[in-house]
């Protein structure tokens, strides 16, 4: 517990722990919103931020699907890239050198369409070092069950979960996505905790649907797409409060509708020990370095000396400060 | 010239009424001198809690790298939905964030060429700044201005004391010829012995150009207007069907590798479309 007192923001301890592994600090990027982070190194050092999580990468590369690939909403907007990359060697070759060339933590999103090519993305990643956790992304439709998207099943988010944990090496965390899309998330999160993942992370975008009200045709090329940005804040803060709240030693990393060290601050107090910036680098690339500055500030003027002091406060309501 | 975009806290210096357009000068520091012709720039829309999140793009239509003021640059648009609508009631000293400049810019003839210059619209904001760097190479400017109606012209008179001939088309033949600006191509092409075109517009009227620039063995730069969340290369929403030098057609982002391309490098009727062949298309029957 803290003691009441001034803190400067300059003295706040912004040291995170991330499933055994520890960051700098508790700001990362989103999977998706920062491509490899080459791009978004012109507005500030990608190595300033906790870690870089990359856009997810899949086995063979990928063109994506057509356009349009978004549609802007209230607060937020709809996308369907529909995972557009150039796979894991080009990744290998180009996009994680790169990082490690500039100091920065990468973590690796990695998607697959079957069990098989999640864990084949599992073995080529440990065998390459430098990666600093691996970021399982299980909203993806599965081909050997009807195209049913994994993460909605706890059985198939488990299998995914377990074959990537198997070839990953122990030290690098497996960190398992979640979708919102669920009936009860804390049912899919406690299946893959128990199939090995080392932490969560909460929450992919929520499926949506836009039509032009002048064609009366879904705007989007792929129809549906993933609902993001601070629209779907406060479902993202209920996902980590309720997985906190029934597992609260599982590490979780909080995400979706970040925008300022307040919001960052807000994830926080839910549960999460880390955050990931997404959607509003859009809005504005300078965003992450940003928000961690701001969660400094926001920090030391509620007395927090330390970031992790904040990890699910808001569940601890009858402690008084 | 120092390269690379940057963001900044913009200020307005002036927003006019252009016929149908919008003419907005933004002080902004650092961007004008870093900009090259065919370059765009990002706007955020409202302020800091704006509902809309997604950056709007302009191509530059002027940049000064210093003035009374300290640097600006200056954008074209017209009002299509919620967040156009927000710059065009922005008051003088209001503040925009930009971040720019950004994309391929115009490549230039390295010989002192003829060109033709080819507008649609509001997209022949441009072009403007391309002329003066092609008349300082040498090159004899010749400039097509076209648009639906007359009030729908962009810069027809500044044409006029830009370009060596200025031809003017609209749909309905209020102002110029009557047609599309594409019609007077040939002709004037032949007239001039002009070897390359430039072009900027809607994505109808550069494919159109670009089959004219295929039919009269002419080169084209094409730079294209799509819509883009970000601008600077993380969303992946702008990409379009294009064949890069390794011959390798790729879904390719118009905020990096373009606006900017090679007529003859973009699959124009399959914009929309993931085109068989696509570096990472699904094989086969896929979706």
């Amino acid at each position: 517990m803290s003691v009441p007192g001034p803190v400067l923001p300059s003295e706040v301890d912004l040291t995170t722990s991330l499933a055994g592994v520890s960051l700098p600090n508790p700001v990362l990027t989103a999977s998706g919103c920062a491509a490899a982070g080459r791009e978004l190194d012109q507005f500030f050092d990608v190595a300033d931020l906790g870690a870089v999580v990359t856009k997810s990468i899949m086995l063979d590369p990928r063109s994506g699907r057509p356009t349009p690939r978004m549609a802007e909403t209230p607060s937020g907007m709809l996308n369907s890239i529909g995972l557009q990359g150039p796979g894991i060697d080009g990744f290998l070759a180009s996009d994680l050198p790169w990082l490690l060339r500039r100091r920065a933590r990468p973590v690796v999103s990695i998607a697959g369409s079957t069990l098989g090519e999640y864990a084949e993305l599992a073995r080529r990643l440990g065998n390459t070092p430098g990666v600093t956790a691996v970021e399982v992304n299980i909203s993806c439709p599965n081909l050997e069950n009807r195209g049913l998207v994994f993460a909605c099943d706890r059985h198939q988010a488990a299998r995914v979960i377990s074959a990537v944990r198997r070839d990953t090496p122990r030290g690098v965390p497996v960190l398992a996505k979640l979708s919102p899309d669920v009936t009860n998330i804390v049912d899919i999160a406690e299946s893959v905790v128990d199939a090995g993942a080392d932490g969560l992370v909460m929450i992919n975008t929520l499926l949506g649907i836009s039509i032009d009200p002048e064609t009366m045709r879904p705007v989007l090329g792929g129809v549906t797409g993933g609902l993001s940005g601070p629209a779907i804040r406060p479902v993202a803060v209920r996902c980590v409060w309720q997985v906190h709240q029934a597992m609260p030693d599982v590490p979780i990393v909080g995400v979706g509708g970040i925008r300022t060290g307040a919001d960052a601050l807000e994830f926080m107090l839910a549960g999460a020990s880390a955050v990931q910036v997404g959607t509003v680098i859009f809005n504005d690339p300078s965003a992450p370095t940003r928000v961690l500055e701001e969660l400094r500030v926001e920090l030391a003027a509620r007395s927090f000396k330390a970031a992790r002091e904040a990890v699910g406060f808001a569940h601890r309501g009858d402690v008084p400060r | 010239m120092t390269s690379g975009p940057v963001q900044v806290t913009g200020r307005v210096l002036s927003l006019k009424r252009a016929g149908a357009y919008h003419h907005l000068t933004l002080v902004a520091e650092g961007v004008a001198e870093r900009t090259h012709p065919g370059q765009f720039v990002a706007l955020a829309v409202g302020d800091r809690n704006s509902p809309m999140l997604l950056r709007r793009a302009f191509s530059i239509y002027r940049a000064r790298p210093s003035g009374a003021y300290g640097g600006s640059v200056e954008v074209v648009f017209a009002v299509h939905g919620a967040g156009t609508a927000w710059l065009s009631q922005l008051r003088q000293h209001d503040e925009v964030d930009v971040v720019g400049p950004l994309g391929h810019p115009f490549a230039l003839p390295k010989q002192p060429v003829s060109c033709v210059l080819v507008g649609g619209g509001y997209g022949s904001a441009p072009l403007f700044g391309l002329a003066d760097r092609l008349k300082e190479r040498g090159c004899a400017v010749h400039m097509v201005l076209g648009a639906a109606t007359g009030d729908r012209l962009f810069g027809a008179l500044e044409a006029k004391r830009s370009a060596r001939s200025v031809t003017v088309t609209t749909d309905d033949g209020s102002v110029g010829i009557e047609g599309l600006v594409t019609d007077p191509l040939p002709d004037l092409l032949g007239r001039t012995g002009s070897e390359v075109i430039y072009a900027c517009g809607p994505m109808a009227m550069l494919r159109a150009v670009s089959a004219v620039s295929a039919e009269y063995g002419v080169w084209s730069q094409c730079a294209v207007e799509e819509s883009m969340a970000c601008g600077i290369g993380v969303c992946m929403t702008c990409v379009l069907p294009v064949v890069g030098d390794d011959g390798i057609l790729r879904l390719t982002r118009s905020c990096v590798e373009g606006p900017v391309f090679g007529g003859d490098r973009v699959l124009w009727d399959a914009v929309g479309t993931v085109p068989e062949g696509t570096w990472g298309a699904p094989a086969g029957a896929g979706h």
